[in-house]
């Protein structure tokens, strides 16, 4: 034990998230095999793969929402595998789930405001929102009295990005933020997440289908039927592999 | 009172969909806690005796929330998503609590605080000393009937002493005296209405202001309204789900405690004084709306106040004033007792739930799967 831990100190110095020989399953159905996937700190890495490959089951995992069978999920050099999902989030995850998952019943601002829950002390008093929100989503500080089930969906995926980034993660865990959404608003948000990386230096996860989007990562991770298949550098992403992974 | 016992209920049935079969036991609770306080407060004479009431409602709402705290932890939080066996083991609960409260006594007390002694504290060093994960299960084996044998041994010998296993309550039901400025009775309005009752009004709005002002304004009452129109979504963004169920649970039971203290008022208590309000509250929170808190407050009036139309027979007398046919009064006169008013109370529910099956308010858009 550790010893394995000190290998594992070794090789993820620099890696902000190690996931390794990850095996989920639903009920019976086998839905990840083997997975091993890594983020380096400060890079952005995009997950692709077509609808039903298990893309959100992957994140689900390192979130701690699904348990692995098998493996080990480390964040920084901490093993985070057997954490719960609120002590995930609070060691430094911030996700933004497929679907955007916004509370319904509760204002914009109260939407907000529950992503400082995720800060190491939680939420303490009286904290406003920092104005760096208001600049990467301006919409959203005209809509701080709505409920957040009546924002528009384009609006409920830049909360809830926002809602991510109160909560000052060290990883991103992107899950499809442009899916549904029109065309300039997936500009927009685009260049939020660009501006968030140079901003504040954070590693990012991300699935994505716009090729425009996926261009932008440093390193890609293909998947199929709940494996990675393919890997690299995203300069190198063939015209093949776009073909064959990404649902154009 | 209905409508607090209802309003504790709302928010454990409501917001976290759990049947808890022992909120009439969390009340009789908090009616003993009255009672207690007020014993203690005898001594004093009177100036002080007056405001045990003031005292006597805080220690409740402790004493309820406390007795939530250790059913949701001991037995409720394994069996979130199971209707059934949480209905079975709450259930249970209630039969433990109403023997508890007849059997009560110093030695049984001590008993009971030995084991939980040994039994957390041993798992506590456990836990700090040696690698927990292995040895789990090992370790509950020989722990647990190690600690029930010490505390049951214990108990038997003090036993023995009759000072120390004399009941604390008796079996029969027991008064609690109404201070004396809650006594007598106003006639304005036209309506003769005794003191108790206002005071239980004016405790009720409290109780609906706090509430509101704790799940609307508060951290903890955001996050309790962000986990339950969102479980999943609210662990990941690092709100700990677990310690907010608890919190949720121990607020309607404390709730359940008020509740108890203003039953106190109104008549004796005895161990089974719970089991004739579960019905009635149950019955607010389906006809309000499961969650809905604005809905159990317009349900609590309405069922009160045809409850007593109906029971005490006021709406015969008006019909007969208006020379309504003798037949239609001779129905109601029929139904002029609490028991019968129930019954038709209870038919008037049916029918109407079979109009709105969702309830006075339903919720709208998608948090109407709650
Ligand atoms: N809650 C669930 N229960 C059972 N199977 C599921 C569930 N969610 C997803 N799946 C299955 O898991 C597979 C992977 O799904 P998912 O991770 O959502 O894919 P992706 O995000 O790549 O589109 C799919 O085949 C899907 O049918
Ligand atoms: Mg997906």
């Amino acid at each position: 034990m550790s010893s394995q831990s000190l290998i594992s100190n070794q090789q993820s110095t620099d890696l902000m998230l190690r996931v390794s020989d990850i095996n989920v399953y639903y009920g019976e159905s086998h839905i990840l095999r083997d997975v091993d996937l890594s983020v380096p700190a400060g890079q952005m890495v995009c997950l692709i793969g077509r609808n039903g490959v298990g893309k959100t089951t992957l994140l689900k995992t390192i979130m701690g929402l699904l348990s692995s069978r098998t493996g080990n999920i480390f964040f920084g050099d901490r093993p985070i595998t057997k954490l719960a999902p609120d002590r995930r989030a609070k060691l430094g995850i911030g996700y933004v789930p497929q679907g955007r998952e916004i509370i319904p019943r509760v204002s914009v601002k109260d939407n907000l405001l529950l992503g400082l829950e995720a800060r190491p002390q939680g939420r303490k008093g009286k904290e406003a929102i920092p104005e760096e929100i208001f600049e990467l989503f301006p919409v959203l500080k005209t809509m701080l009295s709505r409920m957040g089930g009546d924002l528009s969906g384009g609006q409920q995926q830049q909360l809830a990005i926002a809602r991510a980034l109160m909560g000052k993660p060290r990883l991103l865990v992107l899950d499809e933020p442009t899916e549904g959404i029109q065309p300039s608003i997936v500009l927009e948000i685009e260049a939020a997440v660009k501006r968030i990386i140079a901003e504040t230096g954070i590693s990012v996860l991300l699935v994505e289908q716009h090729l425009h989007f996926v261009r932008q990562a440093d390193k890609y991770y293909a998947m199929q039927k709940g494996g990675i298949v393919a890997s690299g550098s995203t300069a190198e992403l063939t015209q093949e592999v776009i073909q064959k992974f990404l649902a154009v | 009172m209905l409508l607090i016992a209802a309003l504790g209920l709302a928010i454990v049935f409501g917001l976290m969909g759990v049947i808890n079969l022992a909120h009439g036991e969390l009340i009789m609770l908090g009616a003993y806690a009255t009672f207690v306080v007020q014993n203690i407060f005898k001594p004093f004479g009177e100036p002080w005796f007056s405001f045990y009431i003031i005292v006597a409602i805080p220690i409740a709402f402790i004493v309820s929330a406390l007795m939530g705290l250790i059913i949701e932890r001991g037995a409720i939080r394994f069996l979130y998503g199971r209707p059934l066996e949480t209905l079975l083991a709450t259930w249970g609960v209630s039969l433990i609590l109403r023997q508890l409260v007849r059997s009560v006594n110093w030695s049984l007390f001590m008993a009971i605080g030995i084991f939980a002694l040994l039994f957390f504290g041993g798992m506590q060093l456990l836990k700090r000393l040696v690698d927990w994960q292995n040895i789990r299960s090992k370790a509950l084996v020989i722990l647990l009937p190690l600690a029930a044998g010490i505390a049951i041994a214990f108990n038997l010998l003090l036993g023995a002493n009759p000072a120390l296993s004399k009941p604390w309550f008796s079996a029969r039901n027991v008064d609690v005296t109404a201070p004396t400025w809650l006594r007598g009775g106003t006639t304005a309005l036209g309506f003769q209405t005794p003191y108790v009752r206002l005071f239980i009004i004016a405790l009720t709005i409290l109780c609906l202001i706090g509430v509101y002002w704790f799940l609307q304004r508060s951290t903890w009452g955001l996050k309790i309204r962000a986990v339950t129109q969102n479980r999943t979504m609210s662990s990941c963004l690092g709100i700990p789900t677990s310690k907010v169920d608890a919190l949720t649970f121990a607020l309607g039971s404390g709730l359940a405690g008020i509740a108890g203290c203003a039953v106190s008022l109104l008549g004796s208590v005895g161990p089974n004084t719970g089991q004739s309000y579960i019905v009635d509250t149950f019955m607010v929170v389906v006809v309000g709306g499961v969650g809905n808190l604005w809905g159990a407050v317009v349900a609590a009036m309405g069922i009160g106040i045809l409850n007593y139309l109906i029971g005490s027979g006021t709406l015969a007398l008006f019909l007969t004033s208006v020379n309504a046919p003798q037949s239609l009064i001779d129905l109601l006169l029929f139904f002029a007792t609490s028991s019968m008013a129930k019954v038709v109370v209870f038919a008037l529910i049916i029918v109407f739930l079979q109009i709105k099956p969702a309830g006075l308010f339903p919720q709208k858009g998608r948090t109407a799967e709650l």
